[in-house]
């Protein structure tokens, strides 16, 4: 299948779950509401720490702000297109899987498109609120090295997200435990992702680094963008976010195959 | 044409006793038993014939229809659907296929019906002409034109039944797997899906294969029954074959003429595969 004709899918996806939900609309602008709340008040959180505080670790209030605003897409874009695998457990339990292998698609489209959920794009709204306040605290010179940064740094994000979230839906394929451990490292880094890395410490900055590599489309790229640091190789970092993502769908593949040959 | 060719299938689940005791106990010992759902199964099924797969509860009817749909691979065995290994070659092999389940649905729920039938034209890609007249074909047969502006969730059973039968046709499959497709269903609509069945094969020469505990669907639809209980099979005839092998059993059998479900539940006892 050609790429035109699986973004079409995905598209046509997307509508058929914005129209299922659109059945429901008290709670479709409850849930964007919600949501708009909860990571509004994280951003109010940032403000009061900064009125009495004029840096964190050599870390302005614009810099925490970009920071935040960066990891905020990143995450909010992996739910909205990566909400299927939250819910995957519940759909090899009720035989949905198994619908889904019978269609000539690929799985992990089918996954992604049959829970499109539109009410997820509240944090959105205070992603781009704080990235403007970011942008107007913080001495960034907007160049195109910055832009492509900043769009390097969310699509990776998002990418690494997406890649977390098909990991602990593979789980699913082993296992009918609880699998929400797996949760500390992607709700646990949307929350502690906010402030640049190694505010936390040498140890953390390393765990984040070598086994999830959150560093690549955060620190790294963020010591460029702030202009701590000037090394060529720091804008790139995101890309290495593509292998990980990689390694996610190289576990959910053998987790077909042994699904395959167990049953549900 | 479909081969299946000396197939076995095992599960291994985890077994505990009752009780808290025994359920902390199992946190830490698992206890495992095997259960082979198929043991050596063989058949071979012609393009356009129609074929009824029964047996008890539990006897391996929906792991062969899972081994024959892609869904489940073998622990050995080698099965050929139309020249494809059904597990390998998934996108392939799903392509001419369509599959009934009767306890589960695949209309999304909150929309009308046409607009699942439309997300199916793009999953299938199916050119738009050719998905109008199929449309136009199974409206007719299956009495759909109400239905079609109505969310799946406010339609009663038969007339989602129905849905689900047009939706797994929609992409013109030359096999049709139903795994029990009148469960629950009121007279009416079992009449209307088996006379459906019967003009699809006569029409499309789609080969069906029919799991059902409905003895009257092995009446109306099959020419061939497969009698499968506790992973083995136990007999490859026709209708007819069944009545015999039912008095050769049961010589004095009272039932034996009369009704096919007294039939079947006396071959169970007698080859004791309740």
């Amino acid at each position: 299948m050609k790429i035109g004709e699986n973004i079409k899918l995905y598209l046509k996806y997307a509508s058929v779950c914005t129209q299922s939900i659109m059945q429901y609309k008290v709670s479709f602008f409850l849930m964007i509401t919600a949501r708009f709340m909860i990571s509004f008040c994280e951003l109010a959180a940032i403000r009061f720490l900064f009125d009495g505080l004029t840096r964190i670790k050599g870390y302005t209030y614009g810099d925490i702000l970009l920071c935040f605003a960066i990891v905020q897409m990143s995450f909010t874009f992996a739910e909205l297109f990566g909400n299927g695998f939250k819910t995957f457990s519940g759909m090899v339990r009720k035989g949905e899987f198994d619908r889904m292998m019978l269609r000539p698609r690929s799985l992990i489209l089918q996954v992604m498109g049959s829970r499109f959920e539109l009410g997820r794009t509240g944090p959105l709204l205070t992603a781009v609120i704080t990235l403007a306040l970011g942008i107007r605290h913080s001495r960034v010179t907007w160049d195109m090295a910055a832009v492509w940064t900043i769009t390097a740094m969310t699509v990776g994000g998002t990418l690494l997200f997406i890649g977390l979230f098909i990991l602990e839906a593979s789980f699913c394929f082993f296992s009918i435990e609880d699998t929400s451990l797996i949760n500390v490292l992607t709700y646990g880094a949307k929350s502690h992702g906010k402030y640049p890395i190694d505010i936390y410490g040498r140890g953390i900055l390393r765990f984040c680094t070598y086994i999830i590599p959150y560093t690549l489309f955060q620190y790294y790229p963020l010591q460029f963008l702030l202009g701590k640091a000037q090394d060529w190789y720091l804008p790139l970092c995101p890309l290495g976010t593509v292998v990980f993502w990689l390694v996610c769908h190289a576990v959910w593949r053998y987790g077909v195959k042994h699904y395959k040959s167990c049953g549900s | 044409m479909i081969e299946f060719n000396d197939i076995s299938k095992s599960y291994r689940i985890a077994r505990r006793g009752s009780g808290f005791g025994n359920a902390v106990r199992s946190l830490f010992l698992r206890e495992y038993d095997t259960i082979h759902a198929l043991n050596h199964i063989s058949f071979t099924i012609n393009d356009g014939e129609m074929v009824g797969y029964i047996g008890p509860n539990g006897a391996g009817k929906s792991s062969t229809i899972k081994i024959l749909s892609g869904i489940l691979s073998p622990d050995s065995g080698s099965c050929l659907v139309n020249g494809r290994v059904p597990w390998k070659e998934r996108k392939e092999h799903v392509r001419q296929i369509g599959v009934v389940f009767g306890q589960r649905s695949q209309l999304w729920w909150d929309i009308p019906v046409i607009d699942s039938f439309e997300l199916l034209q793009s999953i299938y890609a199916i050119p738009v002409s050719k998905y109008r007249d199929r449309l136009d074909e199974l409206t007719q047969l299956l009495h759909l034109e109400d239905l079609l502006k109505t969310p799946t969730r406010q339609l009663s059973l038969g007339q989602r039944m129905r849905c689900e039968i047009a939706a797994s046709l929609l992409h013109d499959p030359k096999l049709l797997f139903m795994d029990e497709p009148t469960i629950g269903l009121d007279a009416v609509s079992k009449i209307a899906v088996r006379d459906f069945i019967k003009k699809m094969n006569e029409e499309h020469k789609t080969t069906v294969i029919l799991t059902t505990h409905d003895m009257q669907d092995i009446e109306a639809i099959t020419n061939r029954v497969i009698l499968i209980g506790k992973g083995q099979k136990l007999m490859d005839g026709t209708l007819e074959d069944l009545r015999l092998a039912a008095k050769s059993l049961d010589p004095e059998g009272e039932n034996s003429e009369t009704d096919i479900d007294h039939i079947i539940a006396g071959l169970y006892a007698r080859l004791n595969i309740m």
